[in-house]
Formats: structure tokens, sequence, C-alpha cells
């Protein structure tokens, strides 16, 4: 397992935090200005915004709620109302530069397809996530001997959206196995700090409560 | 091209524009329609760079009067709900264009027509023309207006065949798409529901194989059964359930008879009469027809994404949850072939329980999604909003 390709990571996001999510602003800080972005599970399209905003870029996004597809229309943002389950396999190959999953992995039924779909329309993909290999996660585990519930996994086990929970640690592993690379990796402690770029991997995955990973297709695709 | 007087209509001169035969709209069934006059209705004013100009498809039994009052049945424009000053369809804004189909009888050339060739009009030897004859005869009207480039064309359900046509056809001429509760092909179903219509109408003995207009007489009873059953078709069980439930017209018990005892009946039968007072019955068996035959793919291999390989339009695509005529799998079809093709699209499913006529209603999600797409489109575009170009 590899990390160090995410040493380069910034200290403090170079935008001002003036977004509510802490991972939208470390997403838009690694997307090239003008690039062509395609946010899968965009919500409202805040991200989306702030990107066109801040960098220019060309966005779509893929949302599954009603909701947030009326909103981002409404918003003018190109957004079509799809499941990145199953809707991925329509778009092809290099269609964007940055395919963007924020805080939906642990969301989908086939974490793996997804990642897989996201590194074949784009080159590169990021992805943010909650890390169940916190600290007070597995504290909460270990002694109170209950599923978690914290700030970035705020559902009960019985009505949670998330399904497929990995730690830094496992999605670290899994991109090796899309012979993918990691070009950049933060991860973020409770009150939003970046974990020390010099820390080992297993302190990312101890004291990181998120993390935001810029993936790059590899020539290993498999 | 000469002003010249509608084709079918009593009492009302419509804005036309007559293209001789020198200029014929050669349809796609190996037909020749010359002279040719489209009418049409226009909202709003062209701005000086000619940029700010949209195209209004209208549906089946539509007309170019898609806001005001028509001149015909004395009501409302089709889509008095989108188009008028501060509207999504705003006319302060934008120059709007509202063209009646070919095959059509508010002033188009259709069957009512005269046959130069023989001096008695048309009927069934009109000839058969798709939706993409429509969108050639709206390209050179909107050639004639002096418009290089649209900057939307949109419509529902007819309308929006002709919207993705316009798109396949003419990308370069398309700078935003709004297709609306329609379909990138014909159902089956959808064939059904038209065939029952046109033997409807076939089956009036006034219909006299399509010769009634030299006979004076008029289908009237075929027709109005045809607009009947379609006109179910663009409800939805709940709204029908809704609006008249089992209740009863006029009276406390059932007759137990074939009079109209429900309200529904009566609906339905005042439906079927207005309907034939404005609408020529030649004209709905060749709009019909034109519908039944689009399917936009087999024109491009059997690919939809190949129709809109590489453009540069901008899409929304919009359908309504209780519409069952064109429903939103139909709309799913051409968001995935957009997709493909690398396309800018949106698309909204609109939870309405009014059927596929929700898009003609005051649908304040649709509004909102409309007013939306065509702002973000205006601003990339470069429209102020007084419709001036920056």
């Amino acid at each position: 397992m590899n990390v160090t390709s995410a040493a380069n990571a910034p200290e403090r996001p170079a935008q001002p935090l003036d977004q509510p999510r802490l991972d939208l602003a470390v997403i838009a800080e690694m997307v090239a200005p003008g690039a062509r972005v395609l946010d899968v599970g965009c919500g409202d399209g805040a991200l989306l915004k702030l990107l066109a905003q801040k960098k220019g870029v060309d966005g779509r996004g893929v949302e599954l709620s009603q909701r947030g597809v009326n909103e981002c229309v409404a918003k003018g943002l190109s957004v079509i109302q799809g499941d990145a389950d199953t809707d991925l396999s329509d778009y092809p190959d290099d269609g964007f530069d940055y395919v963007i999953l924020s805080q939906t992995l642990q969301a989908t039924r086939r974490p793996r397809a997804a990642l897989a779909n996201m590194l074949r329309i784009g080159r590169r993909a990021i992805i943010s996530f909650p890390n169940f290999g916190y600290w007070r996660v597995r504290a909460q585990l270990a002694f109170s001997g209950r599923m978690p519930v914290t700030g970035r996994l705020d559902y009960h086990w019985h009505d949670t959206p998330n399904i497929h929970l990995c730690t830094i640690r496992d999605f670290v592993e899994i991109v090796d196995e899309l012979g993918a690379h990691i070009e950049r990796g933060v991860a973020f402690d409770r009150a939003g700090a970046p974990i020390r770029f010099s820390a080992p991997w297993w302190v990312w995955n101890f004291f990181g409560e998120q993390a935001v990973f810029l993936l790059e297709r590899g020539d290993r695709r498999r | 091209m000469s002003e010249a007087r509608p084709a079918c209509s009593e009492g009302f001169t419509p804005k036309t524009v007559v293209f001789q035969p020198d200029r014929p709209l050669l349809t796609d069934g190996g037909g020749r329609i010359a002279p040719l006059a489209v009418a049409y209705e226009t909202y709003g004013a062209l701005n000086a760079a000619r940029s700010n100009a949209i195209l209004l498809c209208h549906a089946l039994t539509g007309d170019q009067y898609a806001a005001g009052v028509n001149p015909v049945t004395g009501k409302t424009g089709w889509w008095e709900a989108m188009v008028g000053p501060g509207k999504p369809f705003d006319t302060n804004r934008y120059f709007l264009i509202c063209s009646n189909v070919v095959g059509g009888c508010m002033g188009t050339t259709g069957p009512a027509s005269i046959n130069p060739t023989t001096g008695k009009p048309y009927g069934v030897d009109f000839p058969v023309v798709t939706i993409r004859d429509m969108v050639r005869a709206q390209a050179m009207l909107i050639d004639h207006l002096g418009v290089e480039t649209l900057f939307c064309v949109a419509g529902g359900s007819m309308g929006g065949m002709q919207v993705l046509q316009w798109a396949a056809s003419y990308p370069e001429r398309v700078f935003s798409a709004m297709p609306i509760a329609t379909a990138a092909k014909h159902s089956a179903q959808n064939i059904a529901f038209h065939e029952v219509g046109r033997q409807a109408v076939m089956a009036d003995p006034d219909w006299r194989s399509g010769r009634y207009q030299e006979q004076g007489v008029r289908p009237e009873k075929g027709l109005a059964v045809a607009r009947m059953s379609a006109h179910i078709t663009y409800l939805s069980e709940a709204a029908l359930q809704r609006k008249f439930g089992r209740k009863l017209q006029d009276r406390s018990a059932p007759t137990f008879s074939f009079d109209a005892d429900f309200q529904v009946e009566n609906y339905l039968r005042y439906q079927g009469l207005a309907f034939v007072e404005r609408f020529d019955a030649n004209s709905y068996l060749f709009v019909t027809r034109a519908c039944d035959y689009f399917d936009l793919a087999a024109d491009y291999g059997g690919s939809l994404a190949m129709a809109f390989k590489d453009t540069k339009t901008r899409f929304c695509v919009v359908s309504f949850t209780s519409d069952w005529l064109y429903p939103t799998s139909d709309s799913r079809a051409i968001v995935h072939a957009l997709n493909a093709g690398g396309a800018s699209v949106s698309f909204v499913e609109i939870e309405s329980d009014k059927g596929h006529d929700a898009f003609l209603l005051h649908e304040p999600m649709f509004i909102a999604t409309t007013r939306g797409f065509l702002d973000s489109a205006a601003d990339a575009r470069g429209l102020a909003p007084d419709g001036t170009s920056k």
C-alpha cells in the first residue's frame, strides 16, 4: 500500500472555507480551471455552483433525489436524475476530465464498479468519504458495543443509506486493485484540520474523520 | 413569397408567408408541396443581434396562438401559463415564433388547402408528412424571418418531437432545446390510440373518402369521437377521479339509458364538440400519422446517440410522473442518448397528477425549471434581461 503520493496534499485548502461542507472546498481546489466535470450525487448542486464560479468548469451532475435535481435545474445547472449504480454505464469513455463522488461512495450498492466507471468516464476521479477507521468510530464499536453514530455518520444502523462503509486503508487498497494512482489525498480530523502530511498512513486512518482523494487512471486498468 | 389568405379558416387572417413553387417543400414520403403557406404568430421583438429568437412547437391539435387570444376559439393561447411578460418564455426578453405545422388547418398548407394541380382541396391526396417535414417548413419560416440561430426550440408532446428533430437536423442553428413530455419514437400504444382516432373519422359516413369539403359536409361525429378517446390519454386516472369521480350530471339517479348520466361523459362530449369547431378531420389524420412515423433513431442507423453526436446544444428534458402517454421512460431514453453523445443535458421529472396535459397547465415546478434553464442559457448566450445582446 502506498500513500506517499498523498504527501503533496495542501496543509490548508487554497480557497476560503465559505462552504458549509469542508470536503467541497477541498474538492474544488483539486479541480483544474475550465475542466469538464461530472458530479455524481450532486445533491442541490452546491459543488457544481462552486466549481462554476471559482474554476469556470463545464459541470454536469447526476442526482438520485428529485428534489435535488429540481433545485439544480432551477439554478441553471445541467443535472439529470439518475443512479450512480446503474446510470454511469450510459456515459462514454473519457467524456469528462474529472468525475466526482462526494460523500456518496458509501451509499452505492457496488462501490468498486462505481469507482471503475468513474475512472473510465474521466481520467481523474475525486472521491470524498467518511473514514470508518476514525478512532471515535472504532471506540464506539469497541467500548459501547454499538454501531457508531458520529457527525459524519449521523444515522442509526437501521435507517442509514450508508451500506458500504470503508476505512482509508480499505480505500487505498481498492484504488490499488483498480490500477489507479492516488495523485493527492487529504484526511481531516473532527475540527476540519488536515492531518499532517508527514504522518504515516495509520495516523490518517486513525485520526481522519473524513478523506478526499484525487485519483488518476493508471495503465493497469482491469 | 407573398401574403395569402388562410387555407381553411374563416373570418380571420393569420400572419402567413407563402413559398412559391420555385421553393417547394419536398417531403420524406416523396411528395412535393408547392406553393407552401406557413401561418405563424410572433411575440416580443427580435434584438439587433438576432440572437433572442425562440421557436415554440405546438402539440398535435395546437396552433400558432401560443399566447394572447386565439382569434378562432376566443380562448387564451395554449401556453398562456408559460408565455408572456415576466413568464419563463419572457416576451420582454425573447422573440417568440410559433407556426402552424404543415398538414395543419390554421392557415398553413394542409389537406384542406387547394391542390394547385386539380383546383380542388387536397383531401387525402395531400402528401403524408413527417415531423421532419414540419421542421423543414419551420426552418423555411425562420429563414424568412431572418433568424439564423434559434436561442431555443421548445415544445411538448408532438412539439417535443419537433424539438428533437430540430436539434438533430440543424444542431448549429439550435442553441438550446426543451423537449417536454415527449419521445424519440412513437410507441405501439401511441400508434394504437391514434389509429382508433383515425378509424373513428373514417367510419363517419360524412367523411366521404376524405372528399367531404367538396360535398359540403363534415365528419363531425367521427372527429368528436377521435377527440374524446385522445382526450382520455392526455389526462390521468387521478385527475379524472378528482375532477369527476362517478358524479352524475344534472340528476340524482341514473336514467338507465345511454344519456350522459355521468359528468365525465358530459365533459368528454363537450370536448369532442368544441374540437370539431376548430379542427379539420383530414388534418387530424395527417398530424397523427406524422407522429406515428416518428422514430428519430431510425434515421441514424438505429442509434439515438448518433442523432445528437457532438452537439453543442444545451438540452433540458422534462417529463411528468402521471403522463402515461409519453412516460418518463421515454424521456430517459432521450437523456441516455444525449449523455452518450456528450451533450449538456438536464433532466427533470416533475411530480404531477395531471397526466400528459400537465405541460400546458400551471405547474409551479415546471415553471421554475423552465425559468432556471432559460435564464442560465440566456446568460451563456449573452442575453440581457431586456433581450439586448451583451
